[in-house]
């Protein structure tokens, strides 16, 4: 099963502004039924303000698809067209926490959906994909135009990502060759324009090139528990560091003691009787459970024992 | 909420009374069977069993005539390597359009590397073989035929009986993948004209990891994997001694069971198919409704995607799947109804139900119950569902 992040899950079984929009001022429809996936963007521009009142989709395909349509309309309402119109595909992507890489090619939609739709309300004919350059990609109808677009704008190094991001080349895969040499020649533009680190760019004739590092996640680090000691030394330092800042105040703070999740501090100087105490509490409160993640309640004391 | 699993042709739950049996042979009967010890020599009396259970189970003539592997996949694979290996100056391979990935990666992989040449059989709309093409491709170079017993998406059989006959009347060996089939649809290959058959153990209730071809006595036979004296020298390795015994009682309840899976089991299936069909506009079954396996139906349900479809039937405890581009990672619908010209508006919102003994008529009332509302959801949000626009008469199902 894809590993879908809860807001994609979310957008999906209770998406927002589903539907139709009726007096849309623009509508955008990319996709086809054969390719399996379809957005068809229906939007409503308050003409004076140029800005985006209302927005509503309708979507043939998969979870991640729907859910993307969906964080596209969330994206745009209350957005003038200009400001709509800088978004891209990884923002909506970052708006649902983040797309299995398969499925990139659903945020691309709702990005082309967004043009298509402005395009249409502004009486343009939308660049259509088909128009822009060799059509590469037979099976899903994928034009080097956009392509290229997508490899820039998502800094694509491997004919692997251009299939996620764009569907190009997931089909019969005859379009390899010509997906490589695309890749090559924009990954060279992007070395020149200084946009592309050297040796990330693809290249046919080097086989060997530096991996993308993913998110190394320790496992260990995540499970084991902190010792009571590693624990007192964490919330000794942390309020070490917080120390400071109330000084400047004419404040101090010290910690007394520890006792299973709870920590005793006492605050001298300014800090007593100041009526902001009790927000002083709360706030170490907040950085002590941040720095040793695990819930911990400040009691503040009077005396030293 | 009870889940209802209805995923059986991609596995089976082990049966309990199947690990049961494998237990033993972890820490208590470990030996290696091959070993001059007693430790070794219980554990092959124990495998004999197994392989006279799974012989049985075949209607297999000798129970040396099961090699086992390590799935089907193996099983397949070791089928074709050897044929043409053994037939000598033939070099063609024919197979469906409609075959497992196990056969169609591989005979593609032997196209480019070897010089191979293949003969891809298509399928009618009903993902009936062309026999027209299929007696034009045989001939002097064929070396082997390759021909699944009973499809995995939509769980239409094919002839394999006539089939493996016209082979031999060329002089080709006749292989069969019958991973689906074993378990579900009596054979008995001691009347049969089928050269070599695979099987899979999870696929009827027994463990993964292991599985078994089946090779006539007497059809010539070169090893996948080398090394060693096991299986009469025709698969090395160490017996995969739990996983054969497992493997022998599953086969020995799906004797049992036999008569349960065509009766009992097919009558579910049909009420959820047409309890689906009455409910559910714009939907249909594909496959070949007078002649598949008992257990399978596949439901085409037209204007949505099938990876929202199992999304949503998820949430509600039901598992099943689909021939869906995005639920597999591949970006093309299945390659079944592609080849029976199933059209794009349905062959994304395809979903296979595939039942097993332990299915239950609660189950198929669950389903009924939670469809409509899925599909009605969906349906709602697709651009291309107009209501208006779908004349039922259109629709009727090729099934009812």
């Amino acid at each position: 099963m894809w590993e879908y992040t809860d807001k994609v899950k979310d957008y999906f079984f209770n998406p927002k502004n589903s539907g139709i929009l009726e007096d849309a001022s623009g509508v955008g429809d990319v996709g086809a039924l054969s390719c399996g996936d379809a957005l068809r963007l229906m939007i409503k521009v308050d003409e004076p303000t140029q800005t985006i009142t209302d927005a509503k989709f309708q979507t043939f395909g998969c979870g991640s698809a729907i859910a993307s349509s969906s964080a596209l309309t969330e994206l745009i309402i209350g957005k003038t067209i200009d400001e709509a119109l800088e978004l891209t595909n990884q923002d909506i992507a970052d708006f649902l926490g983040g797309l299995p890489p398969e499925k990139m090619h659903c945020s691309v939609m709702g990005y082309e959906a967004l043009h298509a739709a402005v395009a249409n309300f502004r009486g343009e004919t939308w660049v259509d994909d088909h128009e822009e350059g060799a059509l590469i990609c037979k099976c899903f109808g994928i034009d080097e135009g956009m392509i290229e677009r997508t490899i820039r704008g998502n800094d694509l190094t491997s004919i692997e990502e251009i299939t996620n991001y764009t569907k190009a080349g997931g089909g019969c895969s005859t379009c390899a060759e010509s997906l490589e040499a695309v890749l090559e020649r924009v990954n060279g533009e992007m070395v020149a324009e200084g946009t592309l680190a050297p040796e990330m760019a693809f290249s046919l004739t080097s086989y060997v090139r530096p991996v993308k590092k993913g998110k190394i996640v320790n496992l260990d680090e995540k499970k084991t528990p902190l010792t009571t000691l590693q624990k007192i030394r964490l919330i000794e330092e942390t309020i070490e560091a917080i120390r400071p800042s109330l000084q400047r105040d004419g404040g101090d703070c010290e910690l007394i003691d520890v006792d299973g999740n709870r920590v005793m501090v006492k605050l001298t100087g300014a800090c007593v009787g100041c009526h902001l105490s009790s927000a002083t509490i709360e706030g170490v409160q907040a950085k002590l459970v941040e720095a040793v993640g695990m819930p911990l309640i400040v009691i503040p004391v009077t005396q030293m024992h | 909420m009870i889940p209802v699993y209805l995923d059986n042709n991609a596995t089976t739950r082990t049966d309990p009374s199947v690990v049961e049996a494998m237990l033993p042979f972890f820490v208590e009967q470990f030996g290696n069977a091959s070993s001059m010890h007693a430790f070794g020599a219980e554990v092959g009396t124990a495998l004999g069993k197994a392989r006279k259970q799974l012989q049985a189970l075949l209607g297999a003539e000798f129970d040396h005539e099961i090699v086992y592997t390590s799935g089907g996949t193996e099983a397949d694979n070791a089928a074709i390597l050897s044929a043409l290996e053994t037939q000598t100056g033939r070099d063609e391979i024919i197979t469906s359009a409609v075959e497992h990935p196990a056969i169609l990666s591989l005979v593609a992989h032997l196209e480019k590397t070897r010089g191979i040449t293949v003969h891809t059989i298509g399928v009618d709309a009903r993902g009936r073989l062309d026999i027209e093409a299929y007696r034009k491709a045989l001939g002097p170079k064929t070396a082997i035929v390759s021909i699944m017993w009973a499809n995995n998406e939509t769980g239409t059989i094919f002839p394999v009986e006539q089939l493996a006959g016209l082979a031999h009347e060329t002089g080709a060996l006749f292989h069969t993948d019958a991973v689906q089939a074993v378990g579900k649809i009596p054979i008995d290959l001691s009347a049969s004209e089928i050269d070599m058959l695979s099987l899979s153990g999870h696929k009827l209730h027994g463990p993964k990891g292991i599985g078994a071809l089946y090779v006539r006595k007497g059809v010539r036979f070169r090893p996948l994997i080398r090394g060693g004296h096991q299986e009469r020298g025709r698969r090395a390795g160490t017996e995969n001694a739990p996983g054969i015994i497992g493997l022998g009682r599953a086969a020995e309840l799906a004797l049992e069971y036999m008569s349960d899976e065509q009766t009992r089991v097919a009558a579910l299936r049909d009420r959820l198919e047409q309890g689906l069909l009455q409910r559910i506009g714009a939907s249909f079954v594909t496959g070949d409704p007078d002649n598949r396996l008992p257990n399978t139906a596949n439901v085409a349900f037209e204007y949505i995607e099938g990876e929202a479809i199992l999304l949503l039937m998820n949430r509600d405890g039901i598992a099943a799947s689909s021939g869906s581009a995005c639920t597999s990672g591949s970006l093309e619908p299945s390659h079944v109804l592609r080849a029976m010209n199933v059209p794009y508006t349905a062959a994304h919102g395809a979903i296979r139900f595939s039942f097993s003994r332990e299915n239950r008529d609660a189950d198929v009332d669950h389903v009924l119950e939670a469809m409509p509302p899925i599909i009605e959801k969906l349906r709602e949000m697709s651009p291309f569902w107009r209501e208006r626009d779908v004349r039922t008469d259109a629709f009727n199902p090729t099934y009812a």
